[in-house]
């Protein structure tokens, strides 16, 4: 890429080209890519062409969209905002009511089989999905209209992931995930309560650079994110290892940041990239067991919002080991008069042996002065 | 004048008492291995080497050093006339270091897993622990292969022998090689123990000193032996031979003393010597055992006198043991942390002298190991270079 290009950037973006090259590096590395990615990402990225984005919001809080625009990265959301034509997303939107729809209706016409979809929030069914309508259009309709023409669907936060929360019994409502009801194409889900950004973020960069998605697990899930248990890379996973574990809330094992699996972490059950990645950019220790909280498994589909958050996890495969160290350390103790004696006794024995050999040379030797020659 | 099985009763006072403690360690041993090193040691982590890798390995290795300091007097230094004391010194070698060696076994915790060691893909080659012991396992090795000819001589026709004979030279470099090597890195074993180890005793030339003082243990325990056996089988005393040998050790122990306190005068510790309470007595005590038998050896009257001989050596051996209980766990600071062997450990290191004295009887018995008189005639040790070629050839 030319430095043309790259003071394109710097204006349209409002980045330097120091920030710009270190985010696409980051992307990359995020998402695993090998050498060579970043620069086709700073390409992708640089390029004049936007891919328009249609973002649905159903049965959920908004709490994906918050925690993305709050992404401290620098400048991400002009990134976000800039890189892709964000055409319709309720909480964004400068326009209201029908002219929001009719602007929706006009992009997909415009950008049929181009555009991506995101969704962020379930679905529900029961009742032919009376429960949610937006515009007078139930929230099953709209999602199955918007997915005909879209070149891909992101299934963003664990509620159009899986269902979430609002899936969670009795579900009165019948709330269900994106990849329940659009079967006829692949459906990236990013789970998470909220998902993390940078997923969501990652796996757009991979879209718009390559012009398919990244690898999915079986859920849907990119595996660069969540092939991992949280418990293989948490920071406390050491602590799981020696057996020092927070026994309640506020005991000195939970102060000195000890493995919070007694207190119900379900690290051991859930797989995301949190502990690789953490939360909100404020740095190390930036997610729910670096404060302290076990993990709640909010990403992972019949343990978050299903299982009592204090609830003991189930460990997948990475078990406790069968016995722990002493905390204790034995010192050991001096001498004990048993083992003296016997020291004594065996000097005692050497020196007394050692002083009749000796006697007895003497007399070898007188014997043989004598007897010699 | 040859090499011959001593012959005789195999069932004797001394080999029963030693078949007895064999046993009683053998017991120790198993049980050890089935409930851990806590069922059987007073070992902590704050004293993770006790008396077993203190006396069984560091300072057994070291009073079987006899056949390192024979073979590098006889081959290297080309003494032809020491040569009937080689392969005495050889076997009280080869037993005191396969069972030093052995006994490293008895101190890993995780004993099934002694094999990673020396195996590549497991082993540490960056380790000086490694060094150690993977020189001691090779130089057993070594010593075996040294000693066959006694096993062919006894067992196969001749033509093996000559075969063995023409690449022995190999093995007899690598016997003196290996024991240089790793008698050494014993001393530099103590670096990393660094300001917890006295300054006494934490000094630069810990590599020397240690292989100086194995040499002097070595040399103490082919005297001693000698002393013993041809005591202990009436035979006739090597005192002759001895007494050249002793001019020998006196060298090495002037080497070690000059080593030792010019050493601490080039660090400027020299005061250290005298101010260290407790520790200046042990260093002062050490010191004057490696210095007696300098006074003992220096008449020509004492060194013919086997009491003299006798007591010297017994000095010497005295000497470079306490040097390396000294170093290895008296002169070391560990706040906090307490060790004493229990009973089961010191019956362990018991046996294992027990093994070493059965094993010596037995093989002096059974194998040609030791000079023996023709029938009736005295033994003179003046072997000349074609008598040594033909006692190798033997």
């Amino acid at each position: 890429m030319n430095d043309d290009s790259l003071t394109a950037i710097e204006t349209k973006l409002g980045l330097s080209r120091r920030s710009f090259m270190q985010f696409c590096t980051a992307m990359a590395a995020t998402m695993g890519l090998p050498k060579g990615a970043d620069a086709e990402i700073a390409q992708a990225i640089a390029s004049p062409h936007r891919p328009p984005v249609i973002w649905l919001h159903f049965q959920e809080c908004t709490g994906c969209t918050e925690s993305l625009l709050r992404a401290d990265h620098p400048t991400l959301d002009a990134l976000i905002l800039d890189v892709i034509s964000l055409d319709y997303h309720e909480t964004l939107f400068a326009a209201a009511g029908h002219q929001a729809e009719a602007a929706r209706k006009a992009s997909m016409a415009a950008n049929k089989g181009k555009y991506v979809l995101i969704v962020e929030g379930a679905i529900p069914v029961k009742d032919g999905g009376i429960y949610c309508k937006i515009g007078g259009q139930t929230a099953l309709d709209m999602v199955k209209e918007c997915a005909a023409g879209a070149a891909a669907v992101i299934a963003i936060g664990s509620c159009a992931a899986w269902g979430g929360m609002p899936s969670t019994g009795p579900n009165p409502t019948g709330s269900t995930g994106v990849p329940e009801i659009i079967k006829d194409k692949p459906v990236v889900t990013i789970p998470g309560c909220p998902a993390s950004p940078y997923n969501l973020l990652s796996t757009v960069v991979h879209f718009l650079t390559f012009g398919k998605l990244p690898e999915l697990d079986e859920k849907g899930r990119p595996k660069f994110a969540y092939s991992r248990l949280i418990h293989e890379n948490c920071e406390r996973r050491a602590h799981f290892d020696a057996g020092r574990f927070a026994q309640e809330f506020g005991d000195e094992g939970h102060r000195k940041g000890f493995c919070l699996y007694k207190l119900g972490c379900k690290g051991p059950e859930t797989y995301a990239n949190c502990p690789s990645i953490l939360f909100g950019d404020v740095g190390s220790g930036s997610w729910p067991v670096g404060t302290g909280h076990p993990c709640i498994g909010c990403s992972e589909q019949g343990i978050g919002f299903t299982k009592p958050i204090h609830a003991l996890a189930e460990p997948k495969y990475i078990l406790p080991p069968v016995s722990y160290p002493r905390i204790v350390e034995e010192q050991g103790q001096g001498v004990s008069v048993a083992s003296a004696a016997v020291v004594a006794g065996i000097a005692g024995a050497a020196l007394g042996a050692g002083v009749v050999m000796g006697r007895n040379l003497g007399k070898d030797k007188d014997d043989k002065s004598t007897g010699k020659d | 004048m040859k090499i011959a099985p001593l012959g005789g009763p195999l069932i004797t006072k001394t080999t029963v008492t030693a078949a007895i403690l064999t046993v009683l360690m053998a017991g120790l041993i198993l049980y050890r291995f089935v409930f851990g090193l806590g069922a059987v040691t007073n070992l902590n982590n704050g004293y993770p080497f006790g008396l077993w890798i203190v006396y069984d390995l560091v300072i057994g290795t070291a009073f079987a050093c006899g056949g390192y300091g024979m073979a590098l007097l006889v081959y290297v230094l080309n003494k032809g006339e020491y040569h009937a004391l080689v392969r005495p010194a050889l076997l009280a070698s080869m037993f005191g270091y396969t069972l030093g060696g052995v006994s490293v076994i008895f101190d890993i915790g995780r004993w099934w897993n002694a094999w990673h060691i020396i195996t590549p893909g497991w082993a540490n080659p960056t380790s000086v622990m490694f060094e150690v012991g993977a020189c001691i396992t090779l130089y057993c090795l070594v010593m075996w292969i040294e000693f066959t000819p006694a096993f062919l001589e006894k067992w196969a026709p001749p033509k093996s022998r000559k075969a063995l004979g023409k690449v022995m030279y190999v093995f007899i470099a690598l016997g003196v090689l290996l024991p240089t090597m790793h008698q050494s890195s014993l001393g530099t074993l103590l670096v990393p123990f660094g300001f917890r180890l006295h300054p006494l005793w934490q000094t630069h030339l810990l590599p020397p000193l240690f292989l100086i003082s194995a040499l002097c243990m070595g040399y103490a325990m082919v005297v001693f032996e000698a002393t013993l056996v041809s005591k202990a089988y009436r035979r006739p005393s090597e005192a002759d031979l001895l007494a050249r040998l002793s001019k020998y050790i006196s060298g090495l122990l002037v080497a070690y003393l000059a080593l030792r306190w010019g050493g601490l005068a080039v660090e400027g510790k020299l005061a250290l010597a005298f101010d260290s309470g407790g520790l200046s007595t042990m260093f002062l005590f050490e010191n004057l055992l490696f210095a007696l038998p300098i006074l003992l050896l220096s008449s020509d009257k004492g060194r013919r006198n086997p009491q003299t001989l006798f007591i010297a050596a017994v000095c010497m051996l005295l000497a470079g043991s306490l040097y390396r209980l000294d170093a290895f766990l008296l002169a070391t600071d560990r706040p906090g942390w307490h060790y004493f062997p229990a009973i089961g450990e010191i019956l362990v290191s018991v046996g294992i002298v027990a093994v070493e004295v059965l094993a010596y009887v037995v093989f002096v018995k059974m194998l040609p190991v030791l000079e023996v008189a023709d029938e009736g005639g005295p033994v003179l040790h003046t072997v000349k270079r074609a008598d040594l070629a033909a006692t190798t050839q033997e």
